[in-house]
């Protein structure tokens, strides 16, 4: 069985806003029986502009239920500026998250909304449409999708596209043009390194710092849970001379807990070349 | 709550007297069979007692009886293990709805330069003896046909198939995983050279096949590194699973007649009961040549997986060949094989019977499905108001 959360269970097995609206002001249906989940919603405004009422029918797995259940009740209430903003992620975090491999629910139901409001300001087709460049084949996914579930979701490998819009979950073909989109979107905007890279240009100072931030940040928190704690003593060229204190100074675990993680962590985040030595007393 | 379990063709709950019997082979008899001392020979006895009880079932003689892991296991040392023994070039053949255990190692040798023909199915998930005999006629093969399929319960016509094969002179390996305790088998009538069992699905634990190797079959080793088994498989016996499997295998031989009858007729009754109870449902599957176990239905409009929670929220435990029960996006192989329509295939519910069913069991499912079937239908887009 499928982790899911108690929301997530809670809207499938009650789910709110079922049924359609007499005369809507807006309607939206995406997806297929082909693809396995489908979804139709449609709403209706009040005087100002604010969604009054919200209705859906789904056709598809438990999660599929209960994003489209959530997906009403998170925009009832709001005008279609604010509802528009809505994204798959929010739908997932109102459900207090969804399995990794289940994600496109959550995109079906940000793209139902879309659909739907199209269809009121235009008064145009409640069909999602395909615009653009259709990749995948096997389940209708346009390049513009997959472009906006990767950026909107920082998505870096193809199995990941799969599991947000199923793109490349069916014969496989497209695989290698999504690798491609991914590629692409990551040297359009590089990605923000995480943690400095320090060159071998970085001097001593420079160094002693990043190893103390490095200690501060990945090292020390995990001792502390023990009770113990580090102190950085020297920096001699690649070698970095650290002291264990409180729980830490007579167990003989810590001689692991030195080479181990703590060295780890400091040539993961640091240089790759440091050595890590315990102070003698 | 009550609980019904009806999802025997994933795993079976293992018989009390199983355990009991494996048991001290965990405390007291705990010696290694190949051992020339008394802690070795008690249980090499018995070792040979249950190899005679599992012989006994399939009507083969104990010396053709090799113990392996499991199911898995055995599939693949007899599609591999046949192949690598032919020291001519050969065919593969099997079908599109096979387990994975046999259609993963077919499409490895396939990447290996070794033809493979996959034979089809037509919408009752039947093969057509004629593809057979035509792939036959391309030159000497392996083939491999399941004797039944595990999610429809489809029985294939094992007898003229094998008589095809033996005749143009191929190997033939049935994967009997779902037939055995289901369906009498024996080959002393059905001339098979290989033919596989799995412990769990006949209520003996996790982690026990059986290999049934005709005398005189040529085949390769999967495991080296032993003398157990006549040089067959290395690895020292797993005693107590084995011992575990001769007594399932005793029962399941004792269970063939009277409780068979009994099970295909709960099954009968859940059919009836559902398709008079649901409008727009469908029986995947030959219902004229199935296990009588086995009930394979598509509930129109609906998913899957939604069922099934909602089964689980009652206490009922069934399957899907729906495509989000699976994680995987597409539903499954089998289904799709048949060419059952979208719809059908992501609300297709597997319903698999054991000894253990009783007719109660049967009622409380009909009460509680028709609501689920309903509620969701309203949920659903596609289906009429
Ligand atoms: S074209 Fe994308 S999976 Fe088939």
């Amino acid at each position: 069985m499928w982790e899911y959360t108690d929301k997530v269970l809670d809207h499938f097995r009650n789910p709110r806003n079922v049924g359609t609206i007499k005369d809507p002001d807006g309607v939206g249906e995406v997806g297929s029986m082909a693809c396995g989940d489908a979804l139709k919603l449609g709403f209706k405004l009040d005087k100002q502009g604010r969604i009054a009422d919200v209705k859906f029918q789904t056709f598809g797995c438990a999660s599929a239920i209960a994003s489209s259940s959530a997906l009403t009740e998170m925009i009832k209430g709001l005008t279609l500026a604010e509802a528009e903003k809505v994204t798959n992620q929010d739908i997932a975090n109102f459900l207090g998250g969804l399995p990794e491999q289940k994600m496109h629910c959550s995109v079906m139901g940000r793209e139902a909304l879309e659909v739907a409001i199209a269809n009121y300001r235009t008064g145009k087709t409640s069909k999602k449409i395909l615009e653009g460049q259709v990749v995948c084949h096997c389940f209708g996914v346009t390049e513009d999708e997959i472009v906006r579930v990767v950026r909107e979701n920082r998505l870096t490998t193809v199995e990941q596209v799969t599991n947000y819009c199923k793109a490349g979950g069916g014969c496989g073909k497209c695989r290698d043009e999504i690798e491609a989109i991914i590629t692409r979107i990551r040297d359009e905007e590089p990605a923000v390194p995480v943690t400095p890279q320090p060159g071998p240009s970085l001097t001593t100072l420079q160094k002693i710092r990043l190893i103390e931030e490095t200690m501060e940040k990945e090292i020390r928190p995990a001792l502390k849970k023990d009770g113990g704690d580090i102190e950085l003593i020297d920096v001699v060229d690649n070698r970095v001379v650290v002291a264990l204190r409180g729980m830490c100074a007579n167990c003989q675990v810590a001689r692991f807990t030195l080479k181990d993680v703590v060295e780890a962590k400091l040539r993961e985040f640091v240089a790759p070349n440091l050595v890590v030595e315990e102070a003698h007393p | 709550m009550r609980t019904v379990y009806l999802d025997n063709n994933a795993t079976t709950q293992p018989a009390p007297e199983v355990i009991e019997a494996m048991l001290p082979f965990f405390t007291e008899l705990w010696g290694n069979p190949s051992s020339m001392h008394v802690f070795g020979g008690q249980v090499r006895r018995h070792v040979e007692l249950a190899r005679a009880q599992v012989a006994a079932l399939i009507g083969a003689d104990p010396s053709e009886i090799l113990f392996t892991s499991c199911g898995t296991e055995s599939d693949n040392m007899a599609i591999r293990g046949a192949v690598e023994a032919a020291n001519a070039p050969i065919n593969v053949i099997t079908s599109r709805v096979e387990h994975p255990a046999v259609l993963e190692p077919c499409r490895m040798l396939k990447e290996h330069g070794v033809p493979v023909i996959e034979l089809e199915v037509d919408g009752k998930g039947q093969i057509r003896l004629d593809d057979l005999r035509l792939a036959l006629s391309r030159g000497r093969a392996v083939v491999s046909l399941m004797w039944a399929n595990n999610e429809t319960g489809v029985i294939f016509p094992i007898a003229e198939a094998t008589e095809l094969v033996k005749a143009s002179g191929g190997i033939m390996h049935t994967d009997a995983v779902q037939a055995a305790g289901k369906l009498p088998i024996d080959v002393r009538h059905l001339p098979v050279d290989l033919l596989s069992l799995s412990g769990h699905k006949l209520h003996a634990p996790k982690g026990i096949g059986v290999l049934f190797i005709r005398r005189g079959t040529r085949i390769r080793p999967l495991l080296l590194g032993g003398h157990q088994e006549s040089g067959k498989r290395g690895g020292t016996e797993n005693v107590p699973y084995i011992v575990g499997l001769g007594c399932a295998c005793k029962l399941a031989a004792r269970a063939l007649g009277d409780e068979i009858t009994r099970v295909a007729a709960l099954r009968d009754r859940l059919q009836a009961g559902i398709l008079a109870a649901c409008p727009d449902v469908r029986v995947n599957g030959d219902e004229a040549h199935r296990l009588p176990n086995t009930l394979n239905i598509s509930f129109q409009y609906i998913e899957g997986e939604s069922i099934l929670y909602h089964l689980s929220d009652c206490g009922i435990a069934a399957s899907s060949g729906s495509a989000c029960t699976s994680g995987s996006l597409e539903p499954s192989h089998v289904i799709r094989a048949m060419g059952v329509p979208f719809m059908a295939a992501h609300g297709s519910i597997r319903f698999s019977l054991s000894r253990y069913n009783t007719a109660a069991d049967i009622e409380y499912v009909l009460e509680n499905l028709p609501p689920i079937i309903k509620k969701l239908r309203v949920i659903s887009p596609f289906a009429a108001p």
